[in-house]
């Protein structure tokens, strides 16, 4: 029995799907921000699947999932500092009840 | 041929991280959720080791298990009363996202295995054609290197991304 790419690349799909679910479902924010790191995190790992299948040579694709760990890093400390903000102007982190952009 | 061992190790990481990303995306408890997201983000810098890439596990370990869920769950105790749970979900909007994330990993899986190049190698053939093992001077050099296939720019460009980032969080989350 084999590892083949499409072996690493189903859970990748299924990590993405999952994301996809929890972004449309969820009201809270930080809940749909742990969606959005699930549909991130699926997309880094199909960088380095087809890095080590396709090019096994070289490591494009490990070098680009370095920066887009450290670019979502920074991502994720501002929409977790915005919605710090949020909560202080209205109690609570849902978006339906985000109406106005100022307060 | 892959050694048995390595199956295994494949198959129960690869359940865990599906499972773990379906219970973050429907537990009601967002807490939970972030845990179960952990688990997620460990499970893949396992598959990280499994391909040979040592120190984007390590990176992924450090950075999204270590930093990122501390943000995460300092930002849920700020922001959340203990014991909390979501609301219910609206019919609609579950059936819509039941419709999107299904449509969607249908027709990628369709796609894939439709895909003309997936039919080769296996794992260890895979890693045996990369040669030897990345080092960390291999990955140092391409990082701050300047010629082809090397990344001084984005690499500068992300330090002062994550420095506009510091100031912003600062600015963003100050008191008035």
């Amino acid at each position: 029995m084999d590892i083949s790419i499409l072996w690493y690349l189903v859970p990748s799909i299924l990590l993405f799907a999952c994301g996809v679910y929890g972004f449309i479902t969820r009201k809270n924010m930080i809940a749909m921000l742990i969606s959005l790191e699930l549909m991130l995190n699926s997309a880094d790992l199909n960088f380095v699947i087809f890095n080590r299948y396709l090019f096994p040579g070289s490591m494009e694709g490990m070098i680009f999932t370095l920066f887009a760990i450290a670019i979502a890093a920074a991502e994720t400390a501002i929409a977790i500092a915005l919605i710090i903000n949020i909560y202080r102007a209205i109690g609570n982190t849902n978006v339906t009840d985000i109406k106005e952009m100022k307060f | 041929m892959d050694s048995v061992g390595n199956i295994i190790l494949y198959f129960v990481v690869a359940i865990v991280m599906v499972i773990s990303a379906y219970l973050a995306v429907t537990t009601t408890k967002i807490l939970r959720a972030a845990t179960y997201l952990l688990f997620s983000l460990i499970c893949t810098a396992v598959f990280y080791f499994q391909l040979g890439y040592q120190f984007l596990g390590a990176v992924q370990i450090a950075v999204y298990a270590g930093g990122i869920m501390v943000l995460f769950v300092f930002a849920i105790i700020l922001t959340h009363k203990p014991n909390e749970k979501s609301a219910p979900l609206l019919a609609h909007r579950k059936f819509t996202g039941i419709a999107a994330s299904v449509v969607g990993a249908a027709l990628l899986l369709v796609a894939l295995f439709k895909m003309p190049l997936v039919k080769g190698i296996s794992l260890s053939q895979a890693i045996a054609y990369g040669g030897p093992q990345l080092t960390m001077h291999d990955i140092g050099t391409a990082l701050v290197g300047s010629e082809k296939f090397q990344y001084l720019l984005p690499f500068e460009a992300v330090s002062v991304l994550l420095l506009a980032c510091i100031i912003g969080g600062v600015v963003i989350a100050r008191k008035k």
